[in-house]
């Protein structure tokens, strides 16, 4: 429960607010900027404090500050939660969520905050549904707008009298890759993020019914794994349009969809995998003078897949100058604005391995005070046609009362996710030859 | 979708003087365009915080409207302007009355949430029969919007709300058939039931249970939240009950709002107090975990109140998590308020077979640049040595790497913690002492100066150089924190009851300084204590200042026993990200009873986080030698020195005052105070507890 909202930008200012319930000074907020500040000096500032018996929630989103007050001990999670619903449903709405779309669409806006809460409770968030009722255009249209039936059916996302010509679903499977590597090369952590996103373009209330190769589900069944591998899910989240107790009863995956782009579910692995695209570095620093790199890749999945738009970031100290790369393939260039240099392979085939040489100069003079920072090097890759879990989409029914035929298409990608290898220390023993 | 950003009038203008005349004098214009133009104008000027309350009567004129968007416009003004002009706000309710009875649904709900936001008595009057209709309506949007009117009435005006019987209706809309309307009912319902007096407004029977487990699967997130909310706050009649419940409960694990996992979670915690069954407890410990990893990927925010929550879920059932203490590993990007996060729920979940992988990330995250997160990691390395004895050894070895990398923070937090880990493991480690020793010169914080010289004390017969590093001191004494002051002191004398034959010239000028020069009473008379002790009873003062101290342990993340219940009672709620009872920080009864009392409680577990230390003296009563010079700090000025015979805890202070007066000391010191009221720790400042232990 929140007693008022508001949209600031980064110094503070008020650029929006929405009063639900009267029992906070609004002049609160003028304290949230001081506070925050206060706290940074002192130690680390939390999403959420209290002062004065009022309770300040906040998130940032680009250049703003979404920020919710109230004075009672509300559902935390709730609250900030809902903080992100309204820059996802806001960034729907205006495309880019920052002060000048506040200023152009504060009528919108308003009317926004106006139905997606109410008296500090949270009531419809769903954008697509509030855009049949809540759009620029509306008060021009000569028909009346009226709340959709989804606002408060119990299939709350979808409107009925839904036409396509052709009825056809699209089902992308993707999975991030999280890794964790330390300096010594050990793997501490790696997981599997995936999510099932669809589009769907179907006509009237279909019911779908979709089926993986889910280990505990065949399990269930007795079903014999044979054809194939199953995969075991350690966690997965649904869509609201998935009938839960289903899942949890006999592992069935049933819904009826939302209209358009949605994501279905998301599914979380913690298998060990090997890293997909494997990096080694070697670092020589000579304070004073110079810094090399030797950077190894190595992509270690199937030959016949490929990584696309593969993109190595390795960190080099904020001060260096005079760049000076060797690589056996792709193109190396310095960021020095992001403080490292960035290694693009548009095709990285699996099994191969390619070598990167760096050469910077270091000013003589270094600035002690200034810590060393040590951030880790980075990877992105995508890979189609590919996923690391193996995780297969068996079947995907879809049955309207119309008993018009469907076509589902399924495409797999797997991509980097949080894919962090930490750098070595330099050493300086001088044993890399010059470039 | 449209492009919204496409030219459009600028509402944004300039002021110019007499704005609000110009806007006046179209908001009065025949052109319905122009008249709307100028409600966006008076609604930009009132985002940008300008007072047009003057224009009331005139955007008033504008509420009957076929335009939805201006209807909205000017409803919007209303609320925001109605408590300025209470007189006229009457002139707009027949327009909302009038709406109520609209025939598009949208309106009818419109006006009366609007109606239940505008905070004005005279409104109230004509509300209710609106909110009677409304609450009958056909249409669900109009039922679940008036549903939460009650809850405005109701904060409102109670009476009002009771006697209408809209409470009652809100009880009957319950079993309403539209899910949105059985949760906004039941969040009205659990509002109202908060702020009444009796609290037996929402009271769950067994078909209101059903209705509710029902909806459940079927309304939007956060109405399942409501529910599951509610549901947390009912007690099931017996183990059996409550498992039907939990079974219900569980799927919501697999929603994909985090608040729903979450609150799913609570009830799951709080059910599992009444379950009996061994298997449903292990099973739902199971099931638990990997929802509560999974929140981990959710926004930074949002983990820090699942990270707070997680803390606390462990404190209560440690086997949840055990074997994922990987997940919280730091990411080098993650904000640093889950960074520190993490640290405490990963000491929470050291055990002897991961330590060694979460000593090699302590060591890792000590040579990142944020300096509190480094201090708190190496503080971390310390609490996994005094938590996991056959770890110890690897841990000093940890911490001896961090003290040659001279990063001055490093060392200084390396050195506090090496203190804890002598005072857990005594005579195990003190081939490291040297090495510490080299350092003593770049320590500059007090508290890292007063371990080193705690330790030197402490080992003085086995450092050959002892004297000359705290002769050092003596110097520089007045200018020394007091924390360190007293550390000087204490290791001092233990240096002079080891090494009598060398140190007596050094401890008699220490204790000539501490007494004559310093103005700290608490300094001062501790030195006057030990130079009484030693000059009449040599012995006497061994045994008092070289005695053996109570083993230490990591006790001081933990929440007490009746906290903790409370907290999980709360879980996904501020005070679970607190770690405060709800009445520590909301404005009303704070400075209650209860709330004051659960505040010391509070506040003592807060200071005993900071140090393992600190936690054991708590506990301890039986260290006496600590609680007599605790007491030195307040009461010996106002004390009355007359009953210098007894010997409980005040009186003892007396003794002590005698003894300046030369009265038989081997007396009162042989017989010590076997009691001593525990408030002194409470009142006295971390400096005093720290330092009086050693």
């Amino acid at each position: 429960m929140a007693s008022a909202i508001f949209v600031l930008d980064l110094k503070g200012k008020v650029l929006i607010s929405r009063n639900y319930r009267g029992d906070i000074p609004m002049s609160a907020v003028e304290k949230f900027m001081p506070l925050v500040l206060e706290a940074e000096e002192e130690q680390v500032p939390t999403p959420c404090f209290t002062h004065e018996g009022v309770n300040y929630l906040y998130i940032r989103h680009n250049n703003l500050y979404l920020l919710a007050l109230t004075k009672k001990n509300s559902n935390a999670t709730t609250i900030l939660l809902f903080l992100h619903k309204l820059t996802e449903v806001f960034t729907e709405y205006f495309k880019e969520l920052e002060e000048e779309s506040i200023r152009d669409n504060f009528v919108i806006i308003y009317e926004l905050l106006d139905e997606m809460m109410d008296f500090g409770y949270p009531q419809t968030t769903e954008t697509k549904i509030l855009q049949e009722y809540i759009t620029q255009e509306s008060h021009k249209l000569e028909i009346q707008v009226r709340p959709p039936m989804a606002v408060t059916n119990a299939v709350s996302w979808r409107s009925e009298g839904i036409k396509y010509r052709k009825n056809e679903v699209f089902l992308d499977v993707i999975e991030s890759v999280n890794l964790l590597v330390n300096a010594n090369g050990n793997v501490l952590r790696s997981e599997i993020l995936g999510v099932i996103k669809m589009k769907c373009y179907l006509s009237g209330m279909p019911e779908l019914r979709l089926g993986l190769n889910d280990k505990v589900m065949f399990e269930s069944t007795g079903r014999p794994t044979s054809r194939g591998k199953a995969i075991e899910m350690e966690d997965v989240k649904f869509h609201q349009c998935v009938r839960l107790s289903r899942f949890e009863n006999d592992r069935t995956i049933s819904f009826i969809p939302p209209d358009g782009e949605f994501e279905l579910m998301s599914y979380r692995l913690n298998t060990q995998v090997k890293p997909l695209i494997w990096v080694e570095a070697l670092v020589e620093s000579y304070t004073g003078s110079r810094i090399e790199y030797m950077i190894k890749a190595k992509a270690q999945f199937k030959r016949r897949s490929t990584a696309n738009n593969v993109e190595i970031h390795v960190p080099v100290p904020d001060d260096a100058d005079s760049p000076k790369f060797r690589s056996s393939i792709g193109l190396v260039q310095y960021a020095p604005e992001k403080s490292c240099l960035i290694w693009r392979i548009k095709q990285f085939q699996g099994g191969k391995e390619f070598l990167m040489r760096a050469h910077f100069g270091l000013p003589s003079v270094k600035n002690v005070d200034d810590p060393d920072k040590k951030p880790p090097i980075g990877v992105k890759f995508e890979i189609p046609y590919f996923t690391t879990s193996g995780i297969q989409v068996r079947y995907l029914k879809i049955v309207e009362k119309s008993g018009y035929q469907a076509l589902p298409w399924v495409r797999y990608i797997t991509q980097n996710g949080d894919y962090q290898l930490r750098l070595p220390e330099s050493i300086k023993n001088n044993k890399m030859t010059p470039i | 979708m449209n492009d919204f950003r496409v030219t459009k009038p600028k509402f944004f203008a300039t002021t110019k003087k007499g704005e609000n005349y110009e806007l006046r004098a179209d908001l009065n214009s025949e052109y319905r365009d122009r008249r709307k133009d100028a409600i966006k104008k008076v609604i930009a000027n009132m985002t940008v915080g300008k007072d047009v309350s003057g224009l009331f009567p005139d955007v008033l004129k504008n509420m009957q409207t076929e335009d939805l968007e201006q209807k909205k416009l000017v409803y919007l003004y209303l609320m925001n302007y109605a408590k300025t002009q209470p007189e006229l706000v009457i002139l707009a309710v027949n327009t909302f009355v009038k709406d109520t009875d609209d025939i598009n649904p949208l309106i009818r709900a419109l006006a009366i949430r609007t109606m239940g936001c505008i905070r004005v008595e005279k409104i109230i009057d004509y509300l209710c029969e609106p909110l009677r209709k409304c609450l009958k309506d056909d249409n669900p949007y109009v039922r679940k919007t008036a549903a939460i009117c009650v809850a405005k009435l109701y904060d409102l005006n109670p009476e009002l709300a009771t006697e209408n019987g809209f409470v009652a209706v809100l009880q009957e809309m319950v079993s309403d058939s539209n899910p949105m309307v059985v949760a906004n009912a039941v969040t009205a319902l659990a509002e109202i039931n908060e702020a009444s007096i009796t609290k037996d407004i929402f009271v769950i029977n067994t078909s209101t249970l059903t209705k509710l487990l029902v909806a459940l699967n079927e309304c939007t997130e956060w109405g399942r939240i409501a529910i599951l909310t509610a549901l947390a706050d009912y007690r099931p009649s017996d183990s059996k009950e409550a498992e039907h419940i939990v079974e219900r409960v569980i799927p919501q694990f697999q929603h994909v709002n985090g608040s729903v996992v979450l609150s799913a979670i609570k009830v799951v915690m709080i059910y599992m107090r009444t379950i009996k069954t061994d298997e449903m407890l292990s099973q739902l410990v199971r099931k638990m975990a990997p929802p509560l990893v999974t929140l981990l990927a959710s926004a930074p925010e949002v983990q820090y109140v699942a990270l707070r929550n997680i803390n606390l879920i462990l404190q209560k059932r440690s086997d949840i998590l055990q074997n994922e203490i990987r997940v919280f590993f730091c990411k080098y990007n993650d904000p640093p308020y889950v960074k520190l996060e993490k640290l405490e729920i990963m000491i929470k979940l050291a055990n002897d077979r991961n330590v060694d992988q979460l000593l090699s990330e302590l060591k890792e995250y000590a040579s990142e640049v944020d300096v509190d997160f480094v201090r708190k990691s190496v503080r971390a390395i310390g609490q996994c040595a005094v938590k996991i004895d056959e770890a110890a050894e690897r841990c000093i070895n940890v911490l001896l790497d961090l003290i040659n990398t001279k990063v001055n923070y490093v060392v200084q937090e390396a050195i506090i913690v090496i203190k804890d880990i002598f005072r857990k493991y005594p005579n195990n480690y003190e081939g490291i002492i040297p090495t510490l020793c080299q350092n003593l010169e770049v320590l500059d914080e007090p508290e890292a100066k007063a371990s080193l010289i705690w330790i030197i004390g402490e080992y003085a017969e086995r450092i050959e150089n002892a004297d000359e590093l705290l002769a050092t001191f003596l110097d520089t004494f007045r200018d020394e924190n007091s924390q360190v002051q007293l550390q000087l002191v204490t290791a001092t004398v233990k240096l002079f009851l080891k090494k009598p034959q060398t140190t007596q010239n050094i401890v008699w000028r220490l204790l000539q300084i501490a007494t004559s020069e310093c103005d700290n009473p608490d300094i001062r008379d501790r030195a006057y204590v030990y130079w009484r002790l030693l000059s009449t009873d040599p012995q006497a003062a061994k045994a008092v200042v070289l005695s053996g101290r109570p083993v230490i342990s990591v006790q001081g993340n933990t929440l007490s026993g009746p906290l903790l219940e409370e907290l999980i009672n709360n879980i996904s709620t501020l005070a679970s990200v607190y770690h405060k009872p709800p009445e520590t920080f909301l404005g009303r009864g704070r400075f209650g009873a209860d709330a004051v009392q659960r505040r010391a409680i509070e506040e003592q577990e807060e200071a005993s986080r900071e140090s393992p230390i600190q936690a054991q003296v708590k506990t301890n009563i039986e260290n006496l030698l600590d609680l007599d010079f605790n007491d030195n700090s307040t009461p010996t000025s106002n004390t009355p020195p007359s009953s210098s015979k007894s010997t409980d805890a005040t009186a003892n202070v007396d003794d002590l005052l005698d003894l300046f007066g030369g009265s038989n000391i081997n007396n009162d010191l042989s017989t010590p105070p076997q009691s001593s009221s525990s408030n002194n720790h409470q009142n006295n400042g971390l400096t005093n507890d720290l330092v009086s232990l050693f």
